[in-house]
């Protein structure tokens, strides 16, 4: 894709793409596949690991040490064009020798497809895997959030911190099967800590600061600013 | 003297018949040039501060929307001289938190409490601000009144309009019976100073530089 963004209209979809109708009579399991899960076995081969179809979605299983690879294709070939991630999150199953899911929700809006990729990290391994950033600039709330609830490192985010809990949140990751529902800490110290953390610091110099961010602006924000006229406080 | 039949110190018994007695304390002689009413300071000090309480609404989750219904024309709160939200700390008379507080959000709210001016009230709205409620879990506070002190607990998932209508009116009523000279009531616990919830006065002044027209009104300020 040359443009940064296309906006798709009824009229300008890709060719091929299927029409907008409300699937009927969707099987649990089985079913057509996305096409693009064929695509990416011909592209991939043994990366990916495993393809599913629940309920008319499919799912697509990969190596995580390839996953940035795969989801830069689906996002750059002519063919595919997944421009929109949709969500990033994790499952953890109840029963605890099941691996760990990190789960990236993809969307093609020329093509009008939906692509579920999940990476497995067994239990004990590192939870770790490559961040989406580079791809979609959009990962990076989504990215801290999986972080935040199951405490899952991505490489080469740029910004990696908790994002619904508050900084000094000192309990663990709250949506792990082994975290209490009510916490590990009693209500007093949980109140103790909550309050000793500081309002005002809760963002970093990079949300703060406009300087960084001056070329990404608008040209008649740019305008303004280096006019000199203030901004914010 | 005409009319007046106002009670010298001699005549008040119980405090019962002095309430009773302000309501009919209130005098006028027709043939004077001036008319004249006599009351006690307190008496007129608290009917003011009970008709025109200036809420600060605090509101986070489905109570809210109650609250806003309660100040929307249907159930109107101006009918109680509350007309005016204050959505700045500094000029509000009452908190009103609507809904649940999270960990997160318990610095925040502390804080917004310190900044009102005395005197100053707090309403704790629906079952999760006064208790939790359903949210026994990692992440919710149990109740407002484990950070900031809170006069009326209205219960309810949400309150009814009615419902906080209720615990206004009765917000009012305990704020008739308020006497000037207890000055208890208007007692704070100072946070820790070895805390970062504690902020020195000096920079209070600083943080709540001059806007509006509350130029003086500055919580260290005498």
């Amino acid at each position: 894709m040359t443009a940064p963004f296309a906006v798709v209209t009824p009229g300008s979809a890709a060719p091929g793409a299927t029409a907008p109708a409300t699937p009927k009579n969707l099987p649990h399991t089985g079913g057509e596949a996305n096409p693009s899960a064929e695509a990416l076995r011909a592209r991939f081969g043994a990366a990916i690991e495993r393809v599913d179809v629940v309920w008319g979605e499919t799912t697509v299983y990969v190596q995580g040490a390839r996953l940035l690879e795969i989801v830069r294709w689906l996002h750059d070939d002519p063919a595919q064009q997944y421009d929109y991630l949709s969500d990033v999150t994790a499952v953890e199953h109840r029963d605890l020798d099941q691996p760990l899911e990190v789960v990236w929700h993809l969307r093609s809006l020329p093509f009008r497809r939906f692509l579920r990729v999940k990476v497995r990290i067994a239990k004990g391994e590192k939870l770790e895997v490559d961040s989406v950033w580079p791809v979609y600039k959009g990962a990076d709330w989504l990215e801290r959030e999986a972080y935040d609830m199951f405490g899952i490192d991505f490489r080469g985010h740029p910004d990696m911190r908790r994002i619904l809990m508050w900084e000094s949140f000192k309990e663990g990751y709250p949506l792990r099967k082994d975290f209490p529902l009510r916490g590990r800490f009693s209500r007093s110290e949980q109140l103790r800590q909550a309050l000793d953390q500081d309002p005002e610091a809760r963002y970093s110099m990079e949300e703060l600061s406009v300087a960084d961010a001056f070329e990404d602006l608008p040209p008649d924000m740019r305008e303004r600013l280096a006019s000199g006229e203030k901004v914010g406080e | 003297m005409g009319l007046s039949r106002h009670p010298s110190l001699a005549d008040t018994q119980t405090l019962a018949a002095r309430t009773t007695a302000d309501r009919e304390i209130v005098s006028y002689d027709p043939k004077s040039q001036e008319g004249w009413v006599t009351t006690r300071l307190d008496f007129l000090v608290n009917w003011g501060r009970a008709n025109s309480l200036w809420p600060m609404p605090f509101g986070t989750a489905c109570c809210a929307i109650e609250f806003m219904a309660t100040a929307a024309s249907h159930y109107d709160l101006a009918r109680f001289g509350m007309e005016r939200m204050s959505f700045s700390p500094r000029q509000a008379d009452v908190l009103i938190c609507a809904g649940r507080v999270p960990f997160k959000l318990a610095p925040i709210i502390r804080r917004i409490w310190q900044q009102m001016p005395q005197p100053k009230w707090c309403i704790s709205m629906g079952a999760c601000a006064s208790t939790g409620g359903m949210f026994d879990n990692y992440a919710v506070v149990q109740g407002i009144d484990t950070i900031i002190p809170v006069d009326v607990y209205v219960p309810g998932c949400p309150p009814r309009p009615e419902g906080l209508l209720h615990g206004i009116r009765m917000l009012q009523e305990k704020v008739k019976n308020e006497r000037g000279a207890d000055e208890r009531v208007r007692d704070e616990m100072e946070p820790d100073p070895n805390s970062k919830l504690y902020i020195p006065p000096a920079m209070i002044d600083e943080l709540s530089e001059p806007f509006g027209n509350s130029v003086h009104q500055t919580r260290s300020a005498p």
